[in-house]
């Protein structure tokens, strides 16, 4: 059994990445991630692996392209201002079909915004981090052994799918200390990459990298093909947890560091006799709306809890589509929302306000 | 028992790194544990602070809003954070730096000359393990074994040899409260 | 001796306009790759601009960069495969305006890779708007009166400005204006190539090119402004060489 030791989800993330295989890590700091950097910039070389710091994000993620149609592991970090920054690439590595792994530690914005945790970049991350139809694998873990996990599996699914997956996580999950185990017995090996351009050794035609398809017929059936993948992709990635919802009147939804304030809140709600549950997304892209569905039926209303303005709370309501009701509650600008804020919500609703 | 920990006071005096030697003995109890500081421009020279949770069940919020026990290293933390102790709860503040005394009557109050105790023993900059010490024995919040434990497993590799020192300045703030 | 295609390139037919440069300096690239005998583990950056296609000319292993970016996607690439030769093909405003960034610290960092780098003083794919080394005066669709130095600042010189770096290793400009210039061109290239491959450090060829369709000038008079009016503003020569000892800095190419 793996040692339990106790780490910064930031370093827990680095960590994870090297136990996936990366050698490979393209950084630039930012508050509140730059402990991902930091880490890398001392494991990498000890290891045989390289730690580059590019002269923005930008470079950064360009890097992380070419290591990646070079056929390797490799991955960036930044959190929100700096993720805007690799939004172009972010497009460019979906449309050239090449796997990355991204963690964005967010921050608050808009603009420069604050330092201090945030969930505001859901639509950036789900929607439109970049140019163009496409999409990447989203995950948001709620604990540090969780960022470790999703870690270790957004580099297998990305490169399953041949797509960029991005870690959404937040300034608290990222400075907080948890216990964490590193089990290399769930590391899925990397798949044979006939597709990289590392040199074809006179043994196979050239290999061609590119996003560039100048008939417009030629661009709209690649898009299409992936986007028949994308559909594979939210049929059997979705991933979830449920709490408390097997009789539960009130869902809510709310994942990510803001998932762990809702479970307080549930269970202070199950003590005051009121039936509450906590469905929290782990993939926001897919994002999971089986289970809201099984569950249309049984509750009254739905209550979506965010640290932002209420991003998640679209893809709620596009799941229930006006079947119930869906509230929000949500603090941004770095506020954390606390259980009691939340409980007297679901105390609201279950009033019948 | 769930116990949640805000440590408090001067950046340098080794907030963060006792709030760590308490959620490592947490988890060597086999608890759930979580730590969290605060960050950013305040940390550059300023005031530092952190949330521990030490507790039976999965941590919720790892931000301490309302603490149990509050450890406070200066002034400038108790004023802050005095009125956020639960009813009942415990304020240990080190009283060699802080010279006021606590307002509230529903706290229960340890006045501990924590930086006096480590220089008189040759142990200057050890204060907050003086502090960790008597905050073990005031509310057993993990074993005697796991917090000496936590604090090696907290001392990172390049500092090895102040270990002993740690555990010595440990011991002196467990037999304060004796 | 029989004129062939050389092995590096593709039989893809370019589509570069009529009197293009790009030509000439591809089948430069794909003659020096056959001559060292390194098609196999090289791997080529094309940029964004009228290169872009580049991937599909070249025999070797292609990554299409995002404008900008080839020196940074190169970069991982090299990263990734130290044994691969990793060249990027950029033109003036790929990598003099909107990659700047990129180039310098490339450069800086001394990445081991070679850049090659067309010069014509204008961004061509987009149909003839100012480049960052677009001569004072000079007439283009986003400079109708001439490049005004009040308003839109000064012609950028490349190689110069990267030869103060302590990571470059090779910095020398050519053209390809004429058989002895193509030759030079060539040699300047190939060595590029060789310091890469004795790990010396960034390279970069800077390749004056003509583009007589944003120039708006016949095939004659686009080599004569390149000669008479482009060559003396970029003059010809190594700049930079970490490996010539005891040689004069500039080599004037007449």
């Amino acid at each position: 059994m793996p040692e339990k030791v106790l780490m910064k989800g930031n370093e827990a993330a680095a960590e994870a990445a090297i136990l996936a295989g990366c050698r490979h890590f393209f950084g630039y700091p930012i508050t509140p991630q730059t402990e991902i950097a930091a880490h890398m910039s001392n494991r990498m070389p000890k290891i045989g692996g390289i730690y580059l710091q590019a002269e923005s994000e930008i470079g950064a993620i360009n890097m992380v392209l070419g290591a990646s149609a070079a056929g390797v592991r490799t991955m960036t970090s930044s959190s929100s201002p700096g993720i805007s920054l690799k939004a172009e690439s972010l497009s460019y590595l979906a449309g050239s079909d090449l796997p990355a792994v991204l963690v964005n530690i967010q921050r608050a914005g808009p603009g420069l915004g604050g330092i201090q945790p945030s969930q505001a970049d859901y639509w950036q991350a789900t929607r439109s981090s970049g140019h163009g139809d496409y999409k990447m694998l989203v995950f948001a873990p709620s604990t540090v052994q969780e960022m470790v996990d999703l870690v270790v599996d957004a580099f297998y699914l990305s490169d399953k799918y041949r797509m960029p997956a991005m870690i959404l996580s937040d300034g608290l999950l990222g400075q907080m200390m948890e216990p964490v185990v590193f089990d290399e017995s769930k590391v899925k090996k990397a798949p044979e990459k006939p597709w990289a351009t590392c040199g074809h050794g006179d043994k196979r035609e050239h290999n061609i990298i590119t996003s560039l398809f100048i008939d417009p017929y030629d661009l709209d059936a690649v898009v299409k093909a992936r986007y028949e993948r994308y559909e594979h992709i939210k049929e059997n990635e979705q991933r979830y947890e449920e709490y408390c919802t097997k009789d539960a009147d009130i869902i809510v939804v709310s994942y990510g560091a803001s998932a762990r304030i809702v479970r307080s809140a549930v269970d202070a709600a199950r003590k005051e006799g009121i039936k509450a549950g906590m469905i929290r997304p782990i993939s926001v892209w897919p994002f999971p709306d089986k289970p809201i569905l099984s569950k249309i039926n049984d509750v009254k209303a739905f209550l979506c809890v965010e640290m932002s303005m209420g991003q998640m709370v679209d893809d709620v309501r596009l799941a229930v589509n006006g079947k119930k009701d869906v509230k929000f509650f949500g603090h941004t600008g770095g506020v954390v929302p606390t259980p009691s804020e939340v409980l007297e919500e679901i105390k609201k609703i279950n009033r019948g306000a | 028992m769930n116990t949640n920990l805000l440590l408090a006071g001067f950046g340098g005096q080794g907030i963060l790194f006792t709030g760590k030697v308490a959620a490592y003995a947490g988890m060597l109890d086999g608890k759930e544990v979580s730590w969290l500081p605060s960050y950013g421009p305040e940390m550059r020279g300023g005031t530092a602070n952190c949330s521990v949770c030490v507790s039976e069940s999965p941590i919720g919020s790892p931000l301490v809003t309302a603490p149990d026990v509050l450890v406070a290293m200066n002034h400038p933390s108790l004023e802050k954070f005095e009125k956020t102790v639960v009813p009942n709860g415990l304020i240990i503040l080190d009283s060699s730096i802080v010279k006021d005394e606590v307002k509230r009557k529903d706290v229960r109050v340890v006045y501990l000359q924590a930086t006096r105790l480590a220089s008189d023993n040759g142990l200057m900059g050890l204060a907050s393990m003086v502090m960790i010490g008597r905050l073990y024995k005031e509310t057993g919040f993990c074993s005697e074994a796991s917090l000496f434990e936590g604090i090696k497993r907290s001392v990172p590799v390049r500092k090895q040899s102040l270990m002993d020192k740690n555990i010595e300045a440990a011991k002196i703030g467990i037999k304060s409260g004796e | 001796m029989k004129f062939e295609k050389p092995k590096a390139l593709t039989d893809m037919p370019f589509h570069y306009c009529p009197g293009c440069s790009h030509g000439i300096v591809h089948r430069l690239i794909a003659e020096v790759i056959d001559e060292l005998g390194i098609e196999g583990r090289t791997v080529g950056v094309a940029p964004v601009g009228c290169a872009v296609f580049a991937y599909n000319y070249f025999s070797c292993d292609m990554v299409q960069s995002p404008h900008g970016r080839a020196q940074a996607v190169a970069t991982g690439i090299k990263r990734a495969n130290p044994e691969n030769m990793v060249f990027t093909y950029q033109g003036d405003g790929d990598l003099a305006a909107i990659g700047t960034a990129e180039t310098i610290h490339a450069a800086a960092r001394g990445e081991n890779m070679t850049v090659i780098f067309i010069n014509n003083a204008i961004y061509g794919m987009t149909g003839g708007q100012m480049a960052p080394t677009t001569l004072i005066g000079q007439v283009t669709q986003t400079s109708p009166y001439g490049r005004d130095p009040k308003t839109a600042g000064y012609p950028m010189k490349v190689c110069e400005l990267l030869s103060t770096l302590d990571g470059v290793a090779l910095a020398q400009r050519v053209s390809v204006d004429t058989v002895k210039n193509v030759k030079e061109a060539k040699k300047a290239i190939k060595k590029a190539f060789e310091y890469q491959m004795e790990g010396k450090g960034y390279t970069i060829v800077e390749i004056l090119c003509v583009c007589p369709t944003n120039w708006g000038l016949s095939m004659k008079d686009s080599l004569k402004w390149l000669r008479g009016t482009l060559m003396p503003n970029y003059p010809v020569g190594v700049v930079k060489d970490t490996g010539a000892k005891c040689k004069s800095k500039v080599k004037e190419v007449k």
